[in-house]
Formats: structure tokens, sequence, C-alpha cells
């Protein structure tokens, strides 16, 4: 496995800054709440359904707790009390709230060590379905054996439930391992998760708790008559990140996009919301079993891949440490990178090799998510398959995990059916017939690959160094990521981020540690 | 000049084409993809590769000969600029024509999250070797950003007085640009700001006939740069008296 000799007290070196960077963060964010994350709360009491204006009731109880300024504690007291005080169930307080019958500012608030044990109840019920779908992926997936090679991974984009379901079950057909639905555009800005089955989705279908169980139950279908299991994937990310990892948790989805930064730099949404954010739904995610995806891959879309690998790395190093400190763990933890370097360039392919290697050999328990070319790819779909090929060449000789396959059709429109059936065949082919290259080969000591990664790691090495300097917020404002600057009070959802009283109850972090 | 596809042999109508039908791996389904190719146009019809990609679906590569032709020499096209000037021609132009700086917004509009087109076009340091709108002497450029809807790109022009807008989309599926770009026309017209600007879009899957369409100025796609957009709109300032 170990091919490149890199320096393990350099590694250790980058990691001990990153914990450093994301412990100072973390302070911050174990200080604050924001609205996902009590809406998430509420979801996760059994609140679901909508107003009769077709409000999502979370996002009526959590605005009606903003109102009455008891934000502060948290939707479970206060919900709690309202439980004990009326009889109703946390499904009945929020349709009350909704129909402007009840108000909690009523109620008088109990501390949290006497939380109502209706709410503690109602919690473990939610955690013990969790735990459950957590046991069944395990059951399913030793059933049918899993794969040892790369996942297969393509995605589903028609914006119809319905049609991505025909699409998804034809590529589980063809081979695909894992099925991604892409989310529609501007769900990621939406605070709040629509309600039901869509249809009508632009580039990509809107991410729902109903279209989560009936693309679960489509890929389940075709797995047992596969005798395959077919991995599901959504985005928890944007503006509603714990809630959509809660809803993934509970319709047993498998995997997660859920990157600390991206929503930062590629939806400008504000640095304290995301932070805060992603802290909550990774200890959901690492506690259902769900493996994570990071998006180092995008930076490369807007930065150079060649000058700006290093950022990529040191992107891995952080993402890792703030899942760490969520709990989720190593295994879990789907880091991503890319095939993105300028064809044109002498010897791409020698640095694209060196870049993976070095992120299998770093970070050698996590289930890397490669990304195929997509900058480069222009409407010559033809010159399109040979980079696709090369790209599926660095995968099987590397050992990456999740291999987001890549289209011959990337520049022209979301895939089509035969799209996804020729990348397939095109990855079978070149994992087959290279399936033990990566064994029988060597890379020459300070040859062109060998010195390329350990010049990305010395690069990432000093950038972390500087990172821990600056912190991770005012590393943010100065565009080391993506060439991207965001600023700490700017972009959006800021308005959702609230400090937490002395008294803030969330029942769901202890029991989750707990388990 | 009458032309046809060329294969290996002037006028052989060679052509390739592949597609999905939601059909059976069968004989019948050859057949059916074989008769598609001729109601193309295709004579000489070889359906090459099929293959089932579900019970009910197969793929298909059909070769054939095209039965038709073009009159090469009776094609009008009106690219958006005739006369591309560079930076600094662009400069002096303005200098001369229009006396002051020209102010152009330029954002990627609605839900689009895609900047690397509109950066190419005006960021300082610009794309493939051309410099953005940025680094024009007489050019006064503010790049919003990405996902600006329709209503704020126009309050922030309006804030800075600007002489020309500059939408970028990327996204096309399910039409959703061209109801996005549609909204911004019909706002600037309630407005009455829109005879007041020279209104310019842009994206990969932009024509210069699809944005006259929807009631542009012009439209800028692949392998356009500020260059093009710049000349364009100088000009059409110059031409319509917006001085
Ligand atoms: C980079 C990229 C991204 C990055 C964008 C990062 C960023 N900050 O811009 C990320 C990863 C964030 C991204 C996200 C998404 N993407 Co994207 N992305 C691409 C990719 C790989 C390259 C686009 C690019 O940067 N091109 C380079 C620039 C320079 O080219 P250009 O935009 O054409 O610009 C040139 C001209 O068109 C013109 N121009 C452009 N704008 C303007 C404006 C004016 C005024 C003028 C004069 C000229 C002009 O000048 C430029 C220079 O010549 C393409 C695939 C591809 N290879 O094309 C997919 C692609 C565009 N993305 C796509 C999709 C669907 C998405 C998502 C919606 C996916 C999802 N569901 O989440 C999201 C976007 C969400 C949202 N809200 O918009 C689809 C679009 C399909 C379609 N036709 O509708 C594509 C084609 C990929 C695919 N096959 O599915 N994407």
């Amino acid at each position: 496995m170990n091919k490149l000799n890199l320096d393990d007290k350099k590694i250790a070196q980058a990691r001990k800054y990153a914990r450093n960077v994301a412990e100072d963060t973390q302070n911050f964010i174990d200080r604050h709440t924001t609205v996902a994350i009590e809406r998430s709360v509420c979801r996760l009491l059994g609140i679901d359904g909508v107003d009769s204006v077709g409000v999502p009731l979370p996002n009526v109880v959590v605005e009606h707790l903003v109102e009455s300024g008891l934000i502060g504690v948290g939707a479970a007291i206060p919900l709690g009390a309202a439980m004990e005080k009326w009889s109703l169930s946390p499904q009945e307080v929020a349709e009350k709230i909704g129909e402007g019958e009840l108000d909690l500012s009523e109620i008088k608030l109990e501390k949290a060590n006497k939380i109502s044990e209706k709410i503690q109840k109602l919690a473990e019920t939610a955690v013990n379905q969790i735990k459950s779908n957590r046991n069944r992926r395990t059951e399913l997936l030793a059933k049918y054996g899993d794969k040892e090679t790369p996942l297969l991974y393509v995605i589903v984009a028609s914006g119809n439930i319905y049609e991505d379901v025909t699409q998804a079950v034809a590529a589980a057909k063809q081979g695909a391992d894992v099925i991604a639905v892409i989310r529609s555009t501007g769900q990621s800005l939406l605070d709040y998760v629509p309600h039901g089955a869509t249809t009508e989705g632009f580039g990509g279908t809107y991410a729902t708790r109903e279209n989560f169980r009936i693309m679960r139950a489509a890929l389940d279908e075709v797995g047992e008559k596969l005798g395959r299991y077919i991995r599901l994937c959504n985005y928890a990310s944007g503006l509603c990140m714990p809630e959509i990892a809660v809803l993934g948790a509970l319709e047993r989805l498998d995997i997660m996009l859920n990157d600390a930064f991206y929503g930062i730099l590629f939806r400008d949404i504000n640095p304290e919301r995301t932070l805060i954010d992603q802290s909550f739904s990774r200890q959901i995610n690492g506690f259902a079993g769900i493996i994570i995806n990071t998006g180092e891959d995008n930076y490369l879309t807007t930065a150079d891949a060649i000058e700006e690998a290093h950022t990529v790395l040191t992107s891995q190093f952080l993402n890792e440490q703030f899942a760490l400190m969520a709990g989720l763990p190593e295994e879990q933890m789907g880091l991503g990178h890319a095939f993105e370097i300028d064809p044109s360039v002498t010897n791409g392919f020698l640095y694209e090799l060196a870049q993976a290697q070095m992120a299998r050999e770093i970070f050698p328990k996590a289930p890397l998510k490669y990304m195929p070319p997509t900058k480069f790819m222009t409407g010559d779909i033809f010159r399109g398959m040979v980079q696709n090929a090369l790209f599926n060449m660095v995968t099987v000789t590397t050992g990456q995990r999740i291999h987001l396959l890549g289209m011959l059709t990337e520049a022209i429109h979301t895939p089509f059916m035969s799209d996804r059936a020729l990348s397939i065949d095109n990855a079978e082919y070149i994992f087959n017939t290279m399936k033990d290259f990566g064994d029988e080969i060597i890379f020459r000591e300070n040859g062109k690959i060998y010195s390329r990664a350990h010049k990305v790691l010395d690069e990432a090495c000093e950038l972390l160094a500087e990172i821990e300097q600056n912190k991770l917020f005012a590393t943010l404002e100065k565009g080391i990521f993506a060439g991207v600057k965001r600023k700490r009070d700017g972009g959006k959802g800021r308005e959702g981020v609230f400090e937490k009283s002395a008294d803030y109850f969330n029942p769901f972090p202890n029991l989750l540690n707990k388990s | 000049m009458i032309i046809k596809p060329y294969g290996d042999t002037l006028e052989d109508g060679k052509i390739q084409v592949s597609f999905v039908l939601p059909v059976a791996d069968d004989e019948r389904g050859r057949e059916a993809a074989a008769i598609l190719a001729r109601k193309m146009g295709l004579e000489d019809v070889n359906v090459a590769h099929a293959k089932g990609l579900d019970t009910g679906f197969t793929f298909y590569v059909v070769y054939g000969s095209s039965v038709h032709d073009v009159d090469y020499g009776a094609i009008e096209v009106k690219a958006a600029v005739e006369n591309v000037m560079d930076m600094g021609e662009v400069n002096e132009f303005i200098k001369a024509k229009i006396g002051r700086k020209v102010v152009m917004v330029g954002a990627s509009t609605g839900t689009d999250a895609h900047t690397v087109g509109i950066d190419a076009i005006m960021n300082m340091k610009g794309f493939a070797g051309h410099y953005g709108l940025e680094r024009y002497e007489m050019i006064e450029a503010y790049n919003l950003g990405s996902q600006v809807k329709n209503y704020e790109f126009i309050q922030q022009a309006k804030a800075v007085n600007a002489d020309v807008l500059l939408v970028s989309q990327t996204v096309t599926q399910k039409d959703v640009h061209v109801a996005n770009l549609t909204e911004l026309v019909e706002m600037l017209e309630a407005d009455g700001l829109r005879e007041r600007v020279v209104l310019v879009c842009g994206g990969p899957r932009i024509s210069n006939e699809l944005a006259k369409e929807l009631g542009y100025d012009a439209g800028f796609g692949q392998g356009k740069y500020s260059e093009d957009v710049a000349s364009f709109a100088v000009q059409e300032i110059v031409q319509r008296k917006l001085i």
C-alpha cells in the first residue's frame, strides 16, 4: 500500500494543525444552535407534514420559537412542556401552533434536568428507528456480500422522482452500486425541506422525505432481484443540512454529501451557519452509519488543479477533524478529490495518479470519493470517453472506494440513460482488465509521481500551519479555498444562528454518543 | 453550393446517430430504430449496435446516408457583433464616442450558482488569455456573483446607474433559463428601464438567436470573451444614443 514513502511525521503534524483549527472552531459551534438544528429536533420528535398554507410544520414550530424568544433553549423543552400541559403529541402541538391556537410563551419552562420524560421517550424511539435502519443495512450487506472493488456511483437528475426511479433501476441493472439523486437547483437556499413526492425540479430533483422513501423502496426491490445492495445517496447540504441528514437517517440513505465548507464557498451560505449545522448533521450521519462525502473536488472547478492541489489535501485534513469531533468514524469519511487537471498538461496523468495515491496513503481507512473530469469535458464526447477512461485507470490503480462515473456528455446535459450505461461499461472494462495493476507497480523514488505527492503534502502542511495561526473564519475571508472569499457575517442564513441560553437542551447529542 | 455530410467520398451523406428507444432489445426494436432513422432522412440504414439497458430500454448506434442537402450559399447568419475590437480599441472607442466610463453590471441570476462563465467575462484575470472587463480602463465593471435574484439585480443596476446589464445562465434543464431570462425582461419593462440599458445574456447554451427571441439585445455562447461583449455593448450604446 505504501508506495510514496510519505513522511509520517509530516502527516501527523498536518493532522495536529487541523485538529487545533477544528477545536478552536468547535468551541464556537458548541455555544450555538440554528433554526435548522431545531427543526431537525422537531422532525426527530415526530413532527412532519405542512400547515394549511403548505409551510412544513417543523418550520412553523421553530419560527414560533424565534418570535416568542424561546429559540435559545431549543425546541425540546418547550415542546415537552406543552405536551405535559395540554396532553398533546408534538405533532398536535405543531398543528395547533400552525392554527394559531397555541402559544408556547404561555408556558413555564422547566429546567433541563426536569425535562419531560415523554420527550426523552420520543427521542429514544427516533434513535432506535435510526439504529434499526443501520442494522437493516448491515444485514442486507451481509446477506448479499459487499463489493470489494470500487463502488460505481451514478447520478439521476431528471427532476421527476418517478422518472428518476426508472433511470436508477436501469442503472442498477447495468451495474451501478450507488444512486445519487441530484437536487434541484435552488434547493440548497431554501430554508425548509419541501414536502411530498415531487415531479418538477431543475437540474435535479427535490430532496423530500417522500422522495427518499420512493427511491429507497425501488432500490431495495431491484437490489433484491439482483442480489446486491444498492446504496442511495443524497445531499445533506445547504440551509437544511441537518434536517436532510435526519430524513436520510430515518429513510435509510447510505451516503450523504456533507461538507463543512461547500455551502460557504459555492452557495454563499453564512460560514457560522454552515459550520454549526455540519456538526449536528455529522453526529446524525455518524450514528446512522451513513458515509459522508466531502466536496473538495469542487475547488478544482474554480481553481487550478495543479496549482491548488494542496488546498484539496488541506481541506481533507480539516473535514476529517471536524467529522471526528462530531463522532463520525474514519470508515465513514468519503473524503473528496477529483481528476481535474487540464488535459493539455504534459504528464497530467502522472500528477493525477500522484494525488490519488497520496490521498489513499494519508487516509487509509477512508472510503475516498473520487470525482471524474468535469471542467475540461467539452462537446467532444468522443474525447470525453478517453478522459473518463484515464480517470477509471487512476481509480483502479490506487484503490479509490466511491467512484463517481464520468459522463461523456458532461458539458451538455444531465445524464441520459445511455450516457450512464456507456460509462458503466467503460469502468467495468477497465476495472476488470486492470484489476491487480496497482499491486504490480511501484513508483520510482524521487520520480515525477513520487516528488509531486511529496510537494503537495509539504504545501498542505504549510497552509495548515497558516490556518492554525489565522483561525478558520479569517482563512475563509482570505479566499484560500477555491479562490472564493467569504465574510464571517456575510452570506445567506445568518439570521438563523442563535446563541444557546444556559438552559438549552437537545436530547439527541447524548443519545447518539451513548449508543 | 449544395452540400451533404461527408464520410469518405464527396456527397456520400454519411451520418451517425445514437439514441435509446423504450423497447426491448430484439428484432422488432432494431426495426423500430431503422424506421426512425429513415424518418430522420437517412437511407442505406445500418443499425450497427443495439444493447438492452433494461428490460424495456435499448440503446442503438445507427449509420446511414442523408437524403437531405443544404444550400450553403443561401445561408445568412447574424453574428451579434460584426466589428470586434480588442481591449485597447474598446477603450479608445469609449473615449472618442461616449466620453465617459461605461458602467456594466453582471451576474449569474436566478437559482444559477455557476460563476465561472460570468467571471471569465468580467474578472480582471479573464479567461484563456482574454482579460476581463474589470481590466478595461474605460469600463466600470461590477460582478455581483451568482444566485442573484432578478429583483436584486435590477436594484443593484439602478444603484450604480448601469449602462449595460450582463446576465449569465448555465443551467438550462427544463428551460429554467428561459423562464428566468424572460422574467428579467418583463421586470425591466415594468420598471421603464428596458429601453435605457443594453441587455445582454450569455452561457454555454445561449445563442444570439435565442437571446433576441427573449427580448435581449444580444447573446454570447462558448468561445466568446470580454472583447466580444464589450465591442457589442459600446457600439450599441452609440447606435441607440444611450450616451
Ligand atoms: C464547474 C461546474 C459546476 C460548479 C460551479 C462552480 C462555480 N462557482 O461556477 C459546481 C460544482 C458548483 C456546479 C454545480 C452545479 N451544476 Co454544474 N457544472 C460545472 C461544469 C463542470 C463547468 C462549467 C464551467 O465552469 N464552464 C467554464 C466556463 C468558462 O464556460 P461557460 O460558462 O460556458 O462561459 C463561457 C461562455 O458561455 C460565455 N458566457 C457565460 N456566461 C456569460 C455571460 C455573458 C453576459 C456573456 C457575454 C458571456 C457568457 O463566456 C464564457 C467564456 O467563453 C459544467 C460541465 C461542463 N464541462 O460544462 C457543469 C454543468 C454546467 N452543471 C450542471 C448542473 C446541473 C449543476 C447543478 C444544478 C447540479 C445540482 N443539481 O446540484 C449545480 C448547480 C446548482 C445551482 N444552484 O446552480 C449541468 C447543467 C445541465 C444543463 N444544461 O442544465 C452541467 C452541464 C453538468 C451536467 N452535465 O450535468 N457546477
